[in-house]
């Protein structure tokens, strides 16, 4: 049943993100920060949670969970140390994504050179 | 005269090619980018359960399973594979977390050739930085509007 249910968000998630594209024209990269400032915003709101709850890794995986986490991170800090939590939580849970992401794509940048 | 619709040869052209543009085909699109999307996401929903099954609480299986998807997209990248699903899927493989490592990893193999800071480390970040920088925006003004409503303990 998870599997079922994180098939469908995510599927959903993305046919959304492609309609956006097609009836647009928007580039992929403005579908994408459009998904991460929806996901920042229904965090505050109190609402992406409730969908990870149904969706499990079909609404972590979307690019909107990067709007979460990073919204996550400053909510958290902020309750914890007040005012500077704000700055100093926004990268608290978002960092290994993107540590990952530069670290693979200067090795794949070194050992691989594009087709064609 | 500028209030009224313009007519010159720019504009008409304008128009003409508007008419003449080919239509995506829309529901293929749509379909692709849910089955696609949807897979990966499946795909990741097992990862994450496998995490858990090994003694993981819920937010380190999630970290550990993005980490997992950022490397497979990272290296289907790197062979060339996660474009041509690209082309297949657009959304379906953009908007995954791995689609982010491929905006990554993309330029970064493209640009290598151009030297390895204002070429590769430069232009990593051609759309990854505009979704960082975003997010952050975002998640500083949301966090803080909530603050402002709620209160700390909110």
């Amino acid at each position: 049943m998870d599997y079922l249910l994180a098939f469908l968000v995510g599927g959903s998630l993305c046919a959304l993100g492609q309609t956006l594209y097609d009836r647009t024209r928007l580039t992929m990269g403005h579908v994408m920060v459009i998904f991460v400032v929806l996901g920042a915003v229904l965090t505050a709101l109190g609402l992406y949670e409730p969908l990870i709850r149904i969706g499990g890794a079909g609404a972590t995986i979307p690019v909107s969970n990067f709007g979460f986490v990073l919204t996550r991170g400053a909510i958290m800090h902020l309750e914890q140390m007040g005012l500077f939590g704000l700055l100093n939580g926004i990268f608290s849970q978002a960092g290994a994504a993107v540590a990952a992401a530069i670290i693979l794509g200067f090795l794949m940048g070194l050992l691989f050179h594009p087709k064609g | 005269m500028s209030s009224k619709v313009p007519d010159d040869a720019k504009s008409r052209y304008a128009r003409d090619a508007a008419r003449y543009r080919p239509r995506p085909p829309y529901l293929r699109n749509f379909l692709a980018a849910f089955f696609v999307g949807g897979a990966i996401c499946a795909a990741g929903q097992v990862l994450h359960s496998a995490f858990v099954a090994q003694g993981l609480d819920d937010v380190e299986a999630g970290a550990r399973m993005a980490a997992a998807l950022i490397a497979v997209g990272a290296l289907l990248t790197g062979l060339g594979v996660y474009d041509s699903l690209g082309r297949f899927a657009g959304a379906g493989s953009a908007i995954p977390i791995s689609g982010f490592a491929n905006s990554i990893v993309a330029p970064a193999m493209e640009f290598a050739r151009e030297g390895y800071v204002l070429g590769m480390a430069a232009q990593m970040f051609v759309v990854a930085g505009p979704v960082i920088v975003y997010g952050v925006l975002a998640a500083f003004l949301s966090a803080a509007v909530r603050y402002l409503v709620l209160g700390t303990g909110g």
